[in-house]
């Protein structure tokens, strides 16, 4: 109700860019201009973050997981702070594959920020009908399947957790959709390179790894869960070290798959991290949630960390962990 | 898309965003003091305390044992605005992050977001405004009332809380109020009671024609049913768990009443003032009791 003027003086800064440093990054056939990208369920429409910054400074965008109908979601409390982590329990609230479609695709197309479209089927014929919907769709540059969601069929166990089922929500995909697909995996799994392995025979470009950890935190005072939904997912610098040990271990058995790798990243050295154990792009979350400019940061940060080490190319970290 | 680029400030106050809308600023205490069970802080953050209106809040980083996420607060006052423009919050230590910030020294940096979310609005017609405060949920209607009344409308305070030393914000509220009414559970102050036992005699006695209020939420859900069945407007600042404030977890979602339906709407986005007649309260307090599914919501 009351209104002031920008009473200091603002300047502009010079995007920090050693000369050099190639930070381009390839995801099967798509080029990206740098390896950072907003992960999944973490980045809304896109429109948010851009009020503090232009959004097409991202590598790419992967969009809050789209269902075939709009969800409403699961009641608060949603989320829970841990250490060095949080759960949250949204219930993938979202406005339905349509809606999204029609008012925020063209927006982020618009933005000029390349956009993975994440898609969450209850069921493998909901997969099959999410990649139908998205066949004549133009402008997205590729899609995730987030299996890790539950599959109805499965009494509510996420997809994710087995081959069979990996596999055949992963085909349901891959049959009808020219793009590349990357299936988003579990981490809660004895053997993610099994499951890395089905989806790849499913057709999948890649994987995206890894999702978040299935968790739990009771507020001992009420004897009451934290979460309203019980358990949720935990992620965070919590769960970095599992990120990247997923990440090695399938990149070690399949090193010419792309794999986009999240978990708890925050720092530059945390995105180094994850591509020396295998990610050819890095995927960026629960830092957003503390830092608006977290991703952004990240972006700048990157070649002046990579150019005081005489490096040239970001790329050529790929997986070069010494073992 | 639209407007400058990334920026940076060349003063002090180190601040990036864009012209309008919230900023990322590196904040400096100027102090802090004890306001009963509460700690106010003063933190000079030029470009938020310029563009901050009364309801919005900001996000604060804290650095204590293990946490991760900023802790939002509502702003309760503004100080030496416009130019090296402070802002104010209150809070009550009740965790790490919280006693954290309240150890923080003359002249520490903290790092602020904000401001964040909608603002509480004039009435539609002019009309006298009754504020409606429980705890330390007044911190933003002594920002309001003052606002309010350079808009040349009458403003009537009623603050509760369970104790005296609980209140908020009384001696303000009585410096720009015609009225100022206190309840307090154990009687200690003001008329024993909670707020809406007051509710009914303070809207009669003043002909108030728009209510606003912040506080804990069940009192919210009472005063906005309060006011919505005397078809008075009433304006919330609601408060709900929330991990970024800035509208992409979609952790601080209120059941609310839209043109095509109930929805999920974020608290920090949409929010966190809201219509209180158009807050789903039945089903908030079906959440509260816990156990309760969500009912189907249009997203």
């Amino acid at each position: 109700m009351t209104s002031g003027s920008q009473s200091q003086q603002v300047v502009d800064v010079a995007e920090a860019r050693p000369a050099g440093v190639d930070l381009s990054v390839d995801l099967g056939p798509v080029t990206l201009a740098n390896p950072v990208l907003a992960a999944s369920g973490c980045f809304a429409s896109g429109r948010e973050i851009d009020r503090f910054f232009d959004v097409d400074r991202l590598g790419a965008v992967i969009v809050k997981s789209l269902t075939l109908e709009p969800r409403g979601g699961l009641p608060t409390p949603r989320m829970a702070e841990t250490p060095s982590g949080m759960l949250n329990a949204i219930g993938l609230q979202n406005p339905g594959l349509d809606r999204w479609l029609a008012e925020d695709l063209p927006w982020l197309l618009d933005a000029g920020v390349p956009t993975i479209v994440s898609i969450a089927g209850n069921t493998v014929d909901e997969f099959g009908a999410l990649a139908r919907a998205l066949r004549r769709v133009r402008g997205p540059v590729a899609v995730e399947a987030n299996i890790s969601c539950p599959n109805v069929e499965d009494r509510d166990r996420v997809f994710a957790c087995r081959q069979d089922t990996t596999g055949e929500a992963v085909r349901a995909v891959t049959d009808v959709l020219h793009l590349p697909v990357f299936a988003k995996l579990s981490p809660d799994v004895p053997d993610i390179v099994a499951i890395a392995e089905a989806a790849r025979a499913a057709g999948a470009t890649g994987v995206s790894l890894v999702n978040t950890l299935p968790g739990m935190a009771i507020d001992v005072e009420r004897r009451r869960p934290r979460l309203a939904a019980v358990t949720g997912g935990l992620s965070g610098p919590a769960i970095r070290p599992v990120a990247v040990r997923a990440v090695h271990q399938v990149h070690r058995a399949m090193p010419l798959m792309p794999i986009i790798g999240m978990g708890g990243v925050r720092t530059v050295a945390d995105v180094v991290e994850l591509v020396l154990a295998g990610a050819s792009a890095v995927a960026v979350g629960t830092a957003t949630f503390v830092n608006p400019m977290a991703t952004l940061d990240l972006v700048e940060g990157l070649p002046g960390w990579l150019a005081a080490r005489g490096h040239t190319s970001v790329a050529d970290l790929r997986g070069a962990v010494s073992s | 898309m639209s407007g400058a680029a990334y920026r940076v400030s060349a003063a002090a106050g180190r601040a990036r965003g864009r012209d309008e809308g919230p900023v990322q600023e590196t904040g400096e205490v100027m102090g802090s003091r004890r306001v009963g069970p509460y700690t106010l802080l003063d933190v000079v953050a030029p470009h938020v305390a310029v563009r901050v209106l009364p309801g919005q809040f900001v996000s604060v980083a804290v650095d204590g044992p293990e946490t991760l996420l900023r802790r939002p607060f509502s702003v309760s006052g503004i100080s030496g605005a416009p130019a090296g423009g402070g802002i104010e919050i209150v809070f009550e230590t009740l965790g790490p992050g919280t006693v954290w910030l309240a150890g923080r020294d003359r002249h520490d940096a903290v790092d602020v977001v904000g401001p964040l979310g909608r603002p509480f609005t004039a009435p539609p017609e002019p009309a006298p405004c009754l504020l409606v405060g429980g705890g330390y949920g007044a911190a933003p209607l002594v920002l309001l009332g003052r606002t309010l009344r350079e808009r040349g409308l009458r403003v009537d305070f009623l603050l509760g809380a369970a104790t005296q030393s609980r209140l908020l914000g009384v001696m303000d509220a009585k410096r720009i109020a015609g009225t100022t009414t206190v309840t307090t559970e154990d009687g200690s102050a003001g008329r024993a009671g909670i707020v809406t036992d007051a509710m009914e005699d303070v809207l009669d006695a003043n002909g108030s024609g728009a209510v606003y209020a912040c506080g804990p939420m069940p009192m919210l859900a009472a005063v906005s049913e309060v006011a919505a069945g005397r078809g008075v407007p009433v304006q919330v600042a609601v408060e709900e768990s929330m991990a970024c404030g800035v509208g992409v977890c979609w952790s601080c979602v209120v059941p609310y009443r839209r043109d095509d339906g109930v929805a999920n709407v974020r608290a920090c986005l949409d929010g966190p003032v809201l219509d209180g007649a158009r807050v789903d309260w039945p089903t908030l307090r079906t959440w509260w009791a816990g156990g309760a599914q969500s009912p189907e919501l249009t997203p």
